[in-house]
């Protein structure tokens, strides 16, 4: 049972890695633009959280360090992609290579380094339930931040006029300029947005997931979530729903070895991957789902015209 | 603020001149961050443009690391021309590796010099076949083709390290994840004593004047390009865009697996863990920055080597981390993207607003008038 | 007001009449390769409707958008009621009450009428106030429309209407309709007509941008004719004839077209019973197409977009394979099953209506984009011989005058009149049997529409079948010799063209033709004759509406909402409604009695109940004339 307990509560921390990043991506698509930058952006961003939580000893000036991060790279890959309307697929993978390679470069001093002892988060009293307790109230605060933007972002998109306006952007940029929207300002504010999160995603991963450094550490959880996208047919909900699931295949592979299951570690490994594959073909399957929700702009240059 | 106007047809001039340009400004870049970094500029520039070519055995070394960079990008060419994004030829390498690393390990002291080609052909299918999967999944259930081929690259590392530490591991290797080396006959010929160049180059320069053929002279080259340029016009002219899908992802997949078979049985000579280099993703931004072009393709193979061996250099005589490489091949891109605008684009300085007096000097061409080649504004009316 | 202003001088004289309610004066515009307005001036009183007439790329739309706030004139003086002003964007046009209906509506497909209608507004409004107006303003002008439904389920027609209402709800002194009947049947063309004489009434200055002299004629009652770019007259159109007005549009006459007539020859192609399922979640099925074309003869079909022009073209160009096999046949060959190329090597050769990026690969040369279509210019093996090629696209370019560059220039570079003639030359130069074209003349110059229509009477006149599909009538009378009408998926019986007239094509394009298993419900066609109207002298000629009648509607229901529709509160002091059921007289008495259903109604002993109940019928209401 403890170990159950344990399972569910390190499927919703490696969940929320997921969850913040894919909606930081959800945020951006919504507003039709596609951001294949995710993984380098996350790797930016964890090294400078690192780094940030190194020097100062703060988690959260590294959860900040992260999301700026982020939120810079996120912009240069904005202004190429809306004002100089540079192909959004190569600009991001442009992004992913060179996030890669840039984190790299500069997490070199910190391969070795430790960071401080991390405290339990244990909520007082919920956290003291049998089984849900543990499962559930003992987790770091950015577990249930998560949450928390995920109700907000619900609200914000369907609840609010801005939202309602992000939303028509995505639909048809062409005929929100027509209405006379900033469309290119709302969409950088969408992707400046959408690589904050991702940012702080990354900078989670690196502080409090797997406190340490090590060369190309996302490992392909940004690729994961911008597929989680795809297969929550961009709702938040779903999104949050989905990263949990896909948090709890990654740590099966570790519940599995630990109960002596005779598989080799590398087949393990590969199950979120092909988790991701085939979640993503059971989702495309039926295109009437991906077409109804689908911001249809995505991709899509816009030319204003005038 | 200065403005972005489109141009009535693409600029010959930078097409060519935007990869210059790009270039251009990742040296000036470049530059400011070795200031930064507080070593010498002039040395930097100097390890990373005149040393790797500066002798036959360096220009040699250069090649060695072209060919398997130019192969893939050949295939990457054909996919990305067809609007096919596969962003899994790291992955594709890696699987064409081990299958040729499969074959040679069959080879034994007695073994003809017939296994080198068995050992090339290997390396094509199981590339082919990796990417098969993705084609298959995009044919069939439509699934991204930029994720699954993506997913498959960590997968396919799983597979590689799943056989260096288990069942191919050399019991004789001291416990090391690693196959024991090949037999000297499988190796891919070279090309000259001295120098680690092999054949593989001549098959890469083949290659690219294969593709231009196909791209810029045959019917079939034409009929997939328009799917990447135009799905609509490429449905109502009949071209299958299923087949286009198809022929993309098996000749990238097949190319991805000649180069991994080539690298493998070549320099390399063994299976271990340090097989894919990243050459998968490296080919995509000598894709790119040679504009999908054959001849543009060669240079950027060899420009990206440059950097390479610029970054492994730069790591034992100027002390600095050899994820340079890395960081210029990205910049590199992304320059390249930004510079791309000017072929669809050119900048204007912001007009002037005359108060009354219209504008009756210049080239202004009524619609329809004789010599008039060009369409009115976008603003159909 | 966020719009900036120049204060005004006090006149010397005070004012004759009240300020225009605008005036523009030497606007100028140019693009880098073209001059879109040069020193335009217009002048729009209150409460008229004002046309904008010219041909395509005379410099309207661009004219528009200056005075909605989306472009920047170079040159040039915007006045509204008297002062000047500088309009920076929308919100300022918006602000100055200027609202403007585009022709390519700006609409968000996976969202609901309200919130389309409420991203239109300013934000002082909270979407249930929205709401709220929108029905208040249906009822008030008797539009159809709910504000929960999302929009991806409206029909064309009705999506203008959210256009419409849209700018109705900012109350707006200026609205301003960029070519809003070209998605409309003749009916509905009608329905407009009667709310946009309502706002007039109001004081509502309306601008209206049409190329088509007939409507200007019926409807406006000033118009100012610009011609590329610039003002070629400004007169009364209500005073003007066709010709004349042409000849200010396109300085001559409209280009008389030669149609000889010709006996048609064999069957060449023949669609029967064509039923199709459709592919995209937002299309039309196809029931039970039959249709023939035979050789000599151009056929068309008429019809409103959205109603299957787009699905039974995908099946016979054979872009859409699934079609039975020999329910398409060509040449007496079953093709159903055929892709496009099998197809043209059969004869069967298609024109896109989407020029760029299907018609022509944009980034392509004219020469390569040739290969499309055309595979003379391919050797053995598949080897491109492109000299041959561009020898060929030279070929096309001299023939059918097409203006560019060269065999080498780019597709994008060419205007849209010399692009179609190019691809249309690339069809009609491989010599088909059959061609199908679709929208041959959509947003081409006059000159060149001309030179593509006499283009196709002139294959026909060499034996070629010609099948056209257009949503413009007048160019299906000029060249077809038959025609059929498409409407919700289902395809009319033959119409022969003398026999062919507005009204009864357009009553066609609601369905209502008269086929034995048809399964269209009964339409209630409502002809209101109208002598006088709302105070103003001017006669209005005859209306249309159509009223559905829904299933299970009763006699009382429908006579309450034909109460409830425009017609009757301009009826507001007539009492009584004067009708001809099969010629047979027919009154109808409302006002006093308004709310009950009419005497007259309720005698199921009249042949009118009798007649409801099994046909469709044709009321003909004459107004009371007098009772003013």
């Amino acid at each position: 049972m403890e170990s159950h307990a344990l399972l569910i509560a390190a499927a919703l921390s490696a969940g929320t890695v997921l969850a913040i990043a894919a909606l930081g991506l959800l945020i951006n698509e919504k507003a039709g633009i596609v951001n294949l930058g995710a993984e380098g952006m996350m790797l930016c961003a964890a090294i400078a959280g690192f780094a940030a939580v190194v020097h100062t000893g703060n988690s959260w000036l590294g959860f900040a360090a992260g999301m700026a991060a982020g939120a810079g790279l996120a912009a240069i890959f904005g202004v190429l992609v809306i004002w100089l309307n540079t192909n959004q697929y190569a600009t991001g993978l442009a992004l992913s290579l060179f996030g890669a390679g840039f984190s790299a470069f500069v997490g070199i001093g910190y391969v070795q380094e430790k960071l401080p002892e991390q405290a339990r988060h244990v909520i007082p009293w919920l956290g003291d339930l049998p089984f849900v307790g543990p499962a559930l109230f003992r987790q770091h605060p950015m577990v249930y931040i998560a949450m928390a933007l995920t109700a907000g972002l619900i609200w914000f998109l369907y609840r609010t006029r801005a939202g309602l306006v992000l939303r028509s952007v995505g639909e048809s940029p062409e005929s929100a300029h027509a209405l006379g929207y900033p469309v290119r300002r709302i969409r950088l504010m969408a992707v400046v947005a959408g690589g904050a999160l991702c940012g702080l995603a990354g900078a989670y991963v690196s502080v409090v997931y797997t406190p340490l450094w090590v060369e190309g550490m996302i490992a392909g959880k940004g690729w994961i979530a911008l597929a989680l996208t795809t297969f929550a047919t961009w709702r938040p909900a779903r999104v949050l729903l989905g990263a949990y699931l896909f948090g709890g295949v990654t740590m099966l592979q570790f519940h599995l070895q630990g109960l002596g299951v005779d598989v080799p570690p590398q087949f393990l490994t590969m199950l979120p991957y092909l988790a991701t594959i085939v979640v993503l073909v059971l989702i495309s399957r039926n295109p009437r789902w991906i077409r109804l929700n689908m911001p249809t702009s995505i991709g899509k240059p816009f030319y204003p015209g005038s | 603020m200065w403005k972005l106007e489109a141009r009535p047809q693409p600029s010959r001039l930078w097409t060519f001149g935007s990869p210059l340009l790009a270039l251009l400004l990742t040296v000036l870049i470049g530059v400011c961050l070795f200031v930064a970094l507080g070593k010498d500029p002039v040395r930097g520039l100097q390890i990373f443009f005149w040393e790797p070519i500066k002798s036959p055995y360096a220009l040699g070394e250069l090649m060695v690391k072209a060919t398997p960079l130019l192969i893939i990008a050949l295939g990457l060419a054909v996919c990305f021309r067809s609007n096919v994004w596969n962003i899994g030829a790291e992955g594709q390498f890696v699987i064409g590796a081990v299958a040729a690393g499969g074959v040679a390990l069959l080879a034994d002291k007695t073994t003809g010099p017939w296994i080198v080609p068995a050992i090339i052909a290997a390396g094509v299918l199981g590339g082919m076949a990796w990417a098969g999967i993705t084609a298959l999944l995009r044919d069939r259930f439509n699934a991204n083709e930029i994720l699954v081929s993506l997913m498959l690259v960590y997968v396919a590392d799983m597979v590689l390290s799943y056989l260096v530490f288990g069942p191919w591991k050399d019991p004789q290797g001291y416990n090391f994840p690693q196959t024991k080396t090949f037999e000297a006959v499988t190796q891919i010929p070279r090309l000259m004593s001295g120098s680690r160049v092999s054949i593989g180059l001549l098959i890469a320069l083949a290659g690219a004047a294969a593709l231009w053929i196909f791209l810029f002279r045959t019917y079939a080259g034409f009929a997939q390009q328009v799917g990447g340029l135009a799905p609509a016009a490429a449905r109502y002219a009949g071209f299958s865009s299923r087949k286009a899908l198809w022929v993309a992802l098996l000749t990238s997949g097949g190319a991805a697996g000649l180069a991994g078979a080539l690298e493998v049985a070549g320099p390399i000579g063994q299976l271990t863990p340090y097989v894919p280099a990243g050459y998968g993703f490296a080919a995509i931004i000598v894709a790119f920055v040679g504009r999908l072009h054959p001849a543009g393709m060669v240079f950027s193979a060899i420009l990206m080597s440059m950097f390479y061996i610029g970054g492994e250099l730069a790591q034992s005589r100027l002390g600095l981390p050899k994820s340079l490489t890395g960081v210029f091949q990205g910049l590199l891109l992304f320059c390249l993207l930004a510079c791309d605008t000017l072929i669809a684009y050119r900048i204007v300085s912001p007009p002037k607003r005359p108060a009354a007096a219209p504008p009756s000097r210049g080239r202004h061409l009524w619609p329809g008038e004789a010599g008039s080649t060009v369409a009115p504004a976008k603003h159909e009316d | 007001m966020s719009a900036s202003t120049v204060p005004s001088q006090p006149p010397s004289d005070p004012p004759a009449a009240p300020a225009a309610r605008l005036r523009l004066t030497g606007i100028t515009k140019a693009y880098p390769a073209v001059v879109a307005n040069s020193e335009v001036s217009l002048t729009v009183q209150p409460g008229e409707i004002h046309a904008v007439l010219g041909e395509n790329g005379a410099g309207k739309s661009t004219l528009m958008k200056i005075i909605y706030g989306a472009v920047r004139p170079d040159a040039g003086v915007v006045e509204v009621d008297g002062r000047p002003v500088v309009i920076r964007n929308p919100q300022e046009a918006r602000a100055l009450g200027i609202a403007m209906v585009f022709q390519h509506f700006s609409l968000f497909d996976t969202l609901t009428v309200a919130e389309n209608v409420w991203l239109g507004l300013g934000k002082s409004l909270s979407l249930a106030e929205v709401s709220r107006r929108i029905i208040a303003t249906t009822q008030e002008y008797g539009l159809q429309l709910e504000p929960t439904r999302p929009v991806h389920t409206l029909g064309v027609g009705e999506r203008q209407r959210v256009e419409i209402v849209r700018s109705l709800l900012t109350d707006p002194k200026l609205l301003i309709l960029d070519e809003p009947t070209s998605v409309l049947t003749p009916q509905a063309v009608e329905n407009l007509f009667v709310t946009l004489r309502q706002l007039a009434a109001r004081g509502c200055s309306i601008l209206y941008i049409s190329h088509k002299l007939h409507e200007i004629r019926a409807l406006c009652t000033a118009c100012t004719v610009l011609r590329g770019g610039k003002v070629t007259g400004v007169c009364d159109p209500r005073e003007e004839s066709n010709a004349s007005l042409s000849r200010l549009m396109i300085g001559a006459e409209p280009p008389a077209l030669e149609h000889r007539e010709q006996p048609a020859g064999a069957v060449v192609l023949e669609v029967r019973d064509l039923s199709l399922a459709r592919e995209d979640q937002f299309g039309v099925d196809l029931q039970h197409i039959a249709l023939t074309v035979r050789a000599g003869e151009v056929v068309g079909i008429a019809g409103v977009s959205g109603n299957g022009q787009k699905e039974l073209l995908y099946a016979l160009s054979g872009e859409d394979t699934r079609a039975a096999d020999d329910s398409i046949q060509v040449g007496g060959q079953g093709v159903g099953r055929l892709g496009p190329m099998q197809r043209r090597a059969r004869g069967l050769h298609f024109l896109p209506e989407e020029r760029l990026g299907r018609g022509a690969v944009p980034a392509l040369s004219l020469a390569h984009n040739l290969l499309l279509t055309r595979s003379d210019a391919v050797g053995r093996g598949g080897w491109l011989q492109l000299r041959a090629l561009r020898a060929q696209a030279a070929a096309i370019i001299d023939r059918f005058k097409v203006k560019a560059g060269g065999p080498g220039a780019a597709a994008s570079s060419l205007s849209g009149g010399n692009l179609q003639k190019f691809i249309v030359g690339r069809e009609i130069a491989a010599n088909p049997a059959l061609l199908i074209v679709s929208q041959p003349t959509w947003g081409v110059d006059v000159g060149a529409a001309a030179q593509i229509r006499g283009e196709i009477l002139k294959l026909r006149d060499s034996g070629c079948a010609v099948l056209v599909v257009s949503e413009e009538l007048e160019e299906l009378f000029d060249i077809c010799d038959r025609m059929y009408v498409m409407a919700k998926g289902q395809l009319s019986p033959s119409l022969p063209r003398a026999e062919a007239t507005v009204a009864l094509v357009g009553q066609w394009m609601s369905g209502l033709w008269n086929t034995p298993a048809n399964p269209i419900k009964q339409l209630l066609t409502v002809t209101v004759l109208r002598q006088a109207c709302c105070g103003a002298d001017d006669q209005t000629g005859p209306l249309d509406a159509v009223f559905e009648i829904a299933e299970g509607e009763s006699l009382e229901e429908l006579v309450g909402r034909i109460e409830a529709s425009r017609f009757l509160q301009y009826s507001s002091t007539h009492d009584t409604l004067h009708g001809l059921v099969n010629d047979q007289p027919v009154v109808i008495v409302f006002g006093p009695s308004r709310g009950r259903p009419p005497e007259y109604l309720a005698d199921p002993a009249s042949p009118l109940v009798a007649l409801l109940n099994g046909q469709p019928l044709h009321f003909v209401f004459r107004m009371n004339e007098g009772g003013r």
